[in-house]
């Protein structure tokens, strides 16, 4: 191994770390806000870049038909609670963003020449298509049982990922899907050629990465977040809703996780079960921070991409080993220094 | 309560027994979703065009989906034959759903057609492997054809990259040892996953042995990844692919970086390039032409011929069967594993069937051919 070959793995091993590091920035805000451990966080990865796919192949995503059944479900259960409580004021706003959101999507795409558009304006409506499914997904699966302990809501996840996996297989297909780069440009950096989707993988999750730092610390929604991951009683005597912020923690899940998926959707082949992997590894990332801290769990995602570049090159049979194997040192670490705490049930 | 119990019971019995009778009941268990999905959707819906009626019987078809799952390929067989009562099991799709099988079938003596390519499926053939017959090509055979290819166009040194599973380990002992009688040097080995994000750190690896030609062992899109790292990384010899690869979704995923790979192939995938006078060209062209009045324009791929390669076989050796049994016994069973091994000279969409007592695939030479990808279609190679 040359120094040029370094170079070019440590290239191709901090891209990957970038992307492991985002869905390691999820996992971790969810499981402090909601308890949950966020398996189905890689199939938003997967989701996002397909159905960017299938708008650039000038198809309806598939996807936007389940949101418009998600929608409807959380629609027919919250007018029923608004009827009950005595609030038909509500209804307007539920309708309108359960049902008509959705519809208009369906109407935009069928009507506009969404394939000609350029790539920002496809990217956007991917998006619109596969986030709104993080508040949904709460709103319909985690939030009635909020309260209950944490193996349960990890049973939930697995059954939730297993679901999502057999819809992805039926939306698009047992074949993978590529998209074209961003942009074709290549810089050199000494005797390494770098392309220019690298850029912005790395610059983009550097971006997202310093939005939520500023969302957290100074907006109120942020705040308010902040308080129900540090103390969920304390935080809802405050006023703030429990409700709301889940839905906000999955909304900004599947945000990070549907724009993840179209980041490498240029760089990598993209199957509907692409996205478990990626996300098991932002979980090892994640568990390196100890599922508590944000900078130890991106130093996490960079050490896993970085372990799994190195060693696709030296043992490339045993690769995935290797990178799971890092768990049980850390654990071990973890469990014999740190205090130990009892789950409260 | 109990007495509609046992009515309900007896009827179900009725209406099983009549069925078992008439009809010749086909169990199917393909991999439709899982890892394999990709190669056991066109044989899922390859099943549904089969013939319906063989020798004048109904051909009942249950299908069961495995998803690709080695314990549920063995349910679904069990099932099938103790519950549907089936005279023969299809499937599976994959080569470790199928050796799991092998032990079911031969228990209760049902014949078994598999679609997975590994020998050790049929080989060598035993008190439990006569029940058991495949429809691919060896992967010795493919590997022969790619050294053969190799060697006449000057190939001296040759790498190689596949999946960290059976598939690619199975590729790597086959290849290994056809290469090295042939004199050709094997100078790297490596694996990648089916959903790897990235293979630059293989690639590397093989770049940095010089050889004159690599080899990818991957099925499906999958395998279009270490070649576009490759190219990617400007490397310029020959690359060749394994006929794993040999579906539309391949050349659309791959797309110019896959301009000049060769690969070894049933015939079917390029049966109106075959010669007219070649025997299998008739045949592949009429499962073709089904598959795409059924599917659509270009959908067709050389995994569902496989499958429809087993209804052939099964449309060969049923009628002889139905002369000495009736289906739904022990002795129709029997008959048809016996009219199997002597189908002779059956022409499928992926070659020539001639069973023996020693030889359960069945196919020679014809049974493939060497494409080269050009201007994003395949190319036949005289």
């Amino acid at each position: 191994m040359d120094f040029q070959i370094a170079l070019l793995l440590g290239q191709d091993g901090i891209t990957n770390g970038a992307i492991y590091a985002l869905l390691a920035l999820a996992l971790v805000l969810v499981f402090a806000v909601t308890r949950v451990i966020f398996i189905p966080q890689g199939e938003f990865v997967s989701y996002g870049a397909l159905t960017l796919v299938m708008i650039q192949a000038g198809a309806i995503p598939a996807t936007v038909w389940l949101l418009l059944g998600a929608g409807l479900l959380a629609a027919a259960l919250d007018v029923r609670l608004a009827l009950r409580a005595g609030q038909p004021g509500r209804l307007v706003r539920l309708v309108g963003w359960y049902v008509a959101y959705p519809l208009v999507l369906v109407a935009l795409l069928y009507t506009l020449p969404v394939k000609d558009f350029p790539m920002i304006a496809q990217i956007l409506f991917a998006l619109a298509v596969v986030v709104p499914m993080g508040p949904l997904m709460y709103r319909l699966i985690y939030q009635p049982i909020a309260a209950a302990p944490v193996l349960v809501l990890l049973i939930v996840s697995v059954a939730v990922h297993v679901a999502m996996v057999g819809l992805g297989l039926l939306f698009f297909g047992a074949e993978g899907s590529r998209t074209p780069p961003f942009s074709d440009a290549r810089f050199e950096m000494g005797p390494v050629m770098v392309s220019g989707q690298t850029i912005w993988v790395v610059v983009s999750s550097l971006v997202l990465i310093v939005a939520l730092y500023q969302f957290f610390e100074r907006t109120l929604y942020g705040k308010a977040l902040r308080a129900t991951a540090i103390n969920r009683v304390g935080a809802r005597l405050m006023g703030i809703s429990p409700a709301l912020a889940g839905r906000l923690t999955f909304f900004l899940a599947a945000l990070i996780g549907a724009l993840s998926g179209v980041l490498i959707a240029p760089i990598t082949t993209i199957y509907y079960d692409t996205g478990f992997l990626i996300g098991l590894k932002g979980f090892v990332a994640a568990i390196v921070g100890g599922l508590g801290s944000y900078p130890l769990a991106a130093a996490g995602a960079l050490l896993v991409g970085l372990l799994e570049a190195f060693s696709s090159f030296w043992a490339s049979a045993h690769k995935e080993v290797i990178v799971f194997t890092l768990i049980i040192p850390v654990l071990l670490w973890r469990s014999l220094r740190g205090r130990h705490v009892e789950e409260e049930e | 309560m109990k007495l509609r119990t046992s009515v309900i019971a007896v009827l179900g019995m009725a209406f099983a027994a009549g069925a078992a009778h008439a009809d010749i009941n086909v169990g199917v268990t393909v991999s439709a979703t899982g890892p394999a999905a990709s190669l056991g959707i066109p044989e899922k819906n390859t099943i549904a065009l089969m013939p319906t009626t063989i020798g004048g019987e109904k051909v009942n078809y249950i299908v069961l989906d495995d998803a690709s799952d080695t314990t549920a390929a063995v349910k679904n067989t069990r099932k099938l034959i103790s519950e549907d009562k089936v005279d023969i099991v299809l499937g599976s799709t994959v080569s470790p759903n199928s050796l799991a099988m092998i032990d079911v079938v031969a228990e209760s003596g049902t014949p078994m057609i598999s679609m997975a390519a590994s020998a050790r499926i049929v080989e060598p053939v035993d008190e439990k492997k006569r029940w058991v017959f495949k429809t691919p090509q060896n992967d010795a055979q493919m590997s022969t054809a790619i050294v053969e290819h190799m060697t006449n166009s000057g190939v001296k040194t040759v790498a190689f990259i596949g999946f960290a599973d059976a598939y690619g380990e199975g590729w790597y002992e086959q290849f290994s040892s056809v290469a090295d009688a042939r004199k050709l040097k094997m100078v790297a080995n490596e694996r990648f996953n089916r959903n790897d994000t990235s293979v630059t750190g293989q690639v590397l690896k093989l770049m940095a042995a010089r050889p004159d030609a690599i080899l990818i062992a991957g099925s499906g899109t999958p395998a279009a990844l270490p070649q576009k790292a490759l190219k990617e990384r400007g490397y310029t010899g020959k690359i060749y692919q394994t006929h794993g690869v040999a579906n539309n979704d391949f050349l659309r995923v791959c797309g110019k970086d896959c301009e000049g790979t060769f690969l070894p192939a049933g015939p079917v995938l390029v049966a109106s390039q075959l010669a007219d006078s070649n025997p299998v060209k008739k045949s592949a062209i009429e499962y073709i032409t089904k598959y795409e009045a059924a599917h659509g324009k270009g959908s067709v791929s050389t995994f569902g011929a496989h499958a429809w390669d087993a209804g052939v076989l099964l449309a060969a050796a049923a009628p002889e069967a139905l002369k000495k049994a009736k289906p739904g016994t022990k002795e129709f069973r029997t008959a048809l594993r016996d009219a199997l091994e002597n189908v002779k000279e059956v022409p499928a969409a992926h070659g020539i069937f001639t069973m023996s007592p020693t030889d359960h695939l069945g196919l020679d030479q014809r049974s493939r051919v060497m494409v080269q990808i050009q201007n994003g279609a395949w190319k036949l190679v005289q």
